[in-house]
């Protein structure tokens, strides 16, 4: 196991960070039922919440939704707000409306938004509420993915939280539960090692709402994505154990982590080296075509999906990149202890936003690439500076040893076209 | 409370943020909560804008309800107008901001900035998109229009492009060039393209042209009463339209437009004349859209092209009136409604050959197995095309033509498929040559009428004779009329019957 022997802790564990309270040019919570929606294949969202709401979630999905998405917002209007509808009564009128003409739904999520949670509408009572008229066809929960609450990212953990408290209680021998929605290729290539290592693996969320993991005093969890704070408190309160290491991100990262979960298996070394080394070296072959495009490069994260410093720590060892900047709209520490510890001492943190003293740091500091959302990604282009939309980063599988080259092309590419571009 | 699965709307501020973003020189403060912020993406990747709407937000969060969202939003307002140097700036809240009740009009006066700041009120429980751009602009135009020295009868402004604005970038090239053709000039352009200090100068035209109602109608109006300056009613979409717009133009700038009209002509009507074009006649369309480019592309299909309009529809409630009218004039009734799922089932039911809608109508044009174009907002990244691509004017009208025409079967592609309805290539699994070679949806929600009926392999196999591209519909149609008849087994006498029945 030389490759985790060798890893140099340089660490940024107490480093500086730049904390800033200004116009966060984030997207909400409610943002992740674009990728939550397809995750969970007979579940529903349904926003309650305004107009916004509405047009934020069409915007955000615009052309990818091909079939009927299972996601819509149930407009409050003034009748609602001036006491003139029961809004209870209305918010049941329109999910009848619904699950009339969705009879295949499972699983109804009640989203909560900016304005009803100003409101104060109680989401929680309406769903039990539901949960009495429609179990055990439709399960009803709910959760907020409102912006004064969440923000992107944060959205799958208020979801993925109200999820696991609904778990069935694990009695079993030792399982591993993988937390934070993947694709399905990459779960079922994570599914192959961990099996193959004998060790019992399941997902949350699973594909389908009668597929949920079991939890229990016996179940440990690794988390997939590094945004799930509220889903560990859940999972623990289940009396699971979480397993802590860097995320599945790159050849280095991938490793890291399903050793975590091999090490507390007692999976023997030999095994697992005999199960990784393949898919390792395929993705070291990969990184190592990406290194010679993308080394020695500056790259620069504004805040996003607080995918950031991992994608910051494979960038700057798997691909010798330089970091300029790695904000973050959400600094977890503890989740993110073995992340600080692999990035290279210095480095300029940020948390939160202040978006027009970013640009102002990013236009002065000119990066190779700067990995910003769609907002401030044409302007910057505009301005020569070349950019990776982040959401990209969300939507793509990014995750394994498979998807290590995949990920690094998402990079690449754009500096490419900068390059290629000869008018 | 409403069901939305699809909205054709924004809420109101981002008709404000349409009208700050087309102008220079204008800033827009937003006391709105963290993630309102997704509508600069709608600008920079919608329609590829170089730069950031001129929009700065206050982004509260939830920490920041219990502590001073009001000091908040002074704050940033403070900071906008240091950074960015405004001549004016537009204040309101989002919907979110509107139940806090900061009053960002008031909270802004009191820091006496240097600039005219003017306050929006969009209740955004009420109201929608085009209303708050209408209102918005409304409101600077208000605000800050004063009166000076009339120019002369030729001079006029342009009201109502903005950002975001269904091909408004191409059509005001196209009146332009038009208008100078005509000899009459333009002071100004507003809200795209205008600043503050240009809005300051309206009243110096000798009229207004109101290019999109939507926007531009209450600011018209106002100008009207206020500066006696009359203004255009034609909508120039259409060979028609066009004509009778110069014509209206000519008259209020004291011109003559008999020449250029007679020199301009563009191409439809020829082609609309052609031998190829008679397959076009009384193709059914259902066109569904904002009310300007409903009514007009309505009127286009039935008097320039020669389709039949089966049904016309608008989501702008507040133009339902001309819209009825015109459905009447048509003899079908008009669809007003923002619900996408009536506008789903209203295709559904009429079966048109061809929708004319917005990006939400190809949706469902394209579950339903029906050709579409789009005529109208809302605005996809298709709606801003590289090339040169008006919808206003003689130009517009020959790039309406090829718009709507693409998705139909060409003329003599029809009659060849028609004669050798037999031919390996020519069979239901062989897609119209010009689109690609994607396989023929081969059944469509609505397909069948009523599962068990019967249909006897005789009849079966007659109504596979019948060429692909209509033999849904004749399917329909037979099963319909063996319904209506209380027939159970369908033979080849009924499908005969049936087309006896429906043929016109």
């Amino acid at each position: 196991m030389n490759i985790i022997s060798n890893i140099k802790t340089t660490g940024c564990e107490t480093a500086p960070v730049l904390r800033e309270r200004g116009q966060r040019e984030v997207f909400c919570g409610l943002t992740s039922i674009v990728w939550l929606h397809r995750k969970i294949q007979d579940a529903f969202f349904l926003v309650v919440g305004s107009r916004t709401c509405a047009h934020l979630v069409q915007s955000a999905a615009g052309v990818m939704i091909f079939a009927e998405p299972r996601f819509a917002t149930a407009i409050i209007d003034e009748r609602d707000l001036a006491g003139l509808a029961d809004i209870d009564d209305e918010l049941d009128r329109v999910v009848n409306r619904l699950l009339e003409r969705r009879p295949e739904i499972k699983m109804l999520f009640l989203v909560g938004s900016c304005p009803s949670e100003v409101i104060k509408l109680d989401l929680k009572r309406a769903a039990s509420r539901l949960n009495r008229e429609h179990l055990p066809n439709v399960r009803v929960l709910n959760y907020s993915g409102s912006g004064i609450e969440t923000t992107f990212t944060q959205g799958e953990d208020a979801c993925l939280a109200s999820l696991a408290e609904d778990l069935p209680k694990y009695t079993g021998k030792a399982n591993l539960v993988i937390a934070g929605s993947l694709p399905d290729a990459v779960e079922d290539q994570f599914t192959r090692y961990l099996k193959e290592m004998g060790i019992d693996v399941s997902f949350l969320p699973g594909r389908r709402s009668n597929a949920m993991p079991a939890v229990g005093p016996n179940t440990v969890f690794l988390m997939a994505q590094p945004f799930l704070g509220d889903t560990a408190r859940v999972l623990k309160e289940k009396g699971a154990t979480a397993l802590q290491a860097p995320f599945p991100f790159g050849a280095e990262g991938t490793t890291l982590w399903l050793k975590a979960a091999a090490t507390h298996f007692g999976v023997l070394d030999t095994v697992f080296e005999k199960i990784t080394s393949a898919p390792r070296q395929r993705a070291e072959l990969a990184l190592s075509k990406f290194k010679k495009s993308l080394g020695g490069k500056s790259i620069f994260f504004f805040p996003d999906s607080q995918l950031e410093l991992p994608l910051a720590r494979f960038a700057s060892r798997e691909l010798d990149m330089k970091l300029v900047e790695v904000g973050t709209p959400y600094l977890h520490t503890q989740h993110m202890a073995q992340e600080l510890a692999l990035l290279p001492a210095g480095t300029m943190l940020s948390e939160g936003q202040d978006v027009d003293k970013q640009l102002d740091r990013c236009r002065a500091a000119r990066p190779d690439i700067t990995v910003c959302g769609l907002g401030l990604a044409n302007p910057l282009e505009a301005e020569g500076l070349t950019t990776k939309w982040s959401i990209e980063l969300v939507f793509s599988p990014i995750h394994g040893y498979e998807q290590a080259g995949d990920l690094a092309g998402l990079f690449a590419r754009p500096i490419a076209r900068s390059e290629r571009l000869a008018v | 409370m409403q069901l939305t699965l699809w909205t054709y709307e924004g809420p109101p501020h981002i008709g404000a943020m349409r009208v700050a973003t087309g102008m220079k020189g204008l800033h827009y403060v937003l006391h709105a909560p963290q993630g309102d912020t997704y509508a600069d993406l709608l600008f920079t990747m919608i329609e590829r804008r170089d730069r950031r709407p001129p929009v700065t937000y206050t982004t509260f969060q939830a920490r920041d309800l219990g502590g001073d969202t009001a000091e908040l939003f002074k704050s940033s307002c403070a900071a906008a107008y240091e950074r960015f140097k405004p001549e004016a700036m537009i204040v309101g809240a989002s919907c979110t901001a509107e139940l806090i009740q900061d009053d960002p009009g008031g909270l802004a006066s009191t820091l006496g900035l240097p600039i005219p700041v003017i306050a929006l009120e969009l209740p955004a429980y009420q109201k929608k998109e085009n209303w708050g751009a209408s209102e918005t602009f409304y409101r600077l135009v208000r605000a800050l229009a004063k009166s000076g020295t009339k120019r002369a009868a030729n001079t006029c402004n342009i009201l109502g492009p903005s950002a975001l604005g269904f091909r408004n970038r191409d059509d005001i090239v196209e009146i332009k060039r038009l208008l100078t053709a005509l000899g009459v000039e333009v002071l100004v352009t507003a809200p795209m393209s205008a600043s503050p200090s240009d809005l300051v100068k309206l009243p110096e035209a000798a009229f207004n042209i109101s290019l999109y109602p939507e926007v531009s109608d209450g600011a018209a109006r106002f100008l009207e009463k206020n500066f006696d300056q009359k203004f255009t009613k034609t909508i120039p979409i259409g060979v028609g339209a066009t004509r009778k717009f110069l014509a209206e133009v000519a008259a209020l700038a004291g011109l003559d437009a008999t020449d250029l009209i007679a020199r301009e002509q563009g191409r439809l009507l020829w082609y609309s004349k052609s031998v190829d074009s008679t397959y076009l006649t009384g193709k059914r369309v259902f066109v569904f859209g904002d009310a300007t480019h409903t009514m007009a592309a309505a009127l286009m299909a039935k008097n320039e092209l020669a389709f039949d309009v089966v049904g016309i529809g608008t989501y702008s409630r507040e133009f339902a009136k001309p819209v009825r009218e015109l459905a009447a004039e048509l003899g079908v009734e008009a669809l007003i409604t923002d619900d996408y799922l009536d506008v789903e089932a209203k295709v559904a039911e009429l079966q048109p050959d061809l929708v004319l809608g917005t990006q939400m109508e190809r949706h469902i044009a394209k579950r339903l197995g029906v050709p579409c174009a789009v005529i109208s907002a809302p605005v996809h990244v298709q709606d801003f095309p590289a090339r040169f691509s008006p919808h206003m004017g003689f130009e517009g009208a020959n790039v309406i033509f090829d718009t709507w025409v693409h998705p139909l079967m060409m003329g003599l592609e029809e009659h060849l498929l028609h004669m050798f309805r037999d031919d390996f290539e020519f069979n239901e699994t062989a897609a119209p040559s010009h689109l690609g070679h994607q396989k023929q949806e081969t059944a469509a929600p609505g397909d069948v009428v009523n599962a068990t009926l019967n249909w006897l392999p005789d009849a079966e196999a007659e109504l596979k004779k019948i060429p692909f591209f209509v033999r849904k519909k004749a399917r329909r149609n037979t099963e319909t009329y063996a319904a209506n008849h209380g027939v159970n087994h369908i033979t080849v006498e009924t499908l005969y019957d049936a087309k006896a029945h429906f043929s016109k």
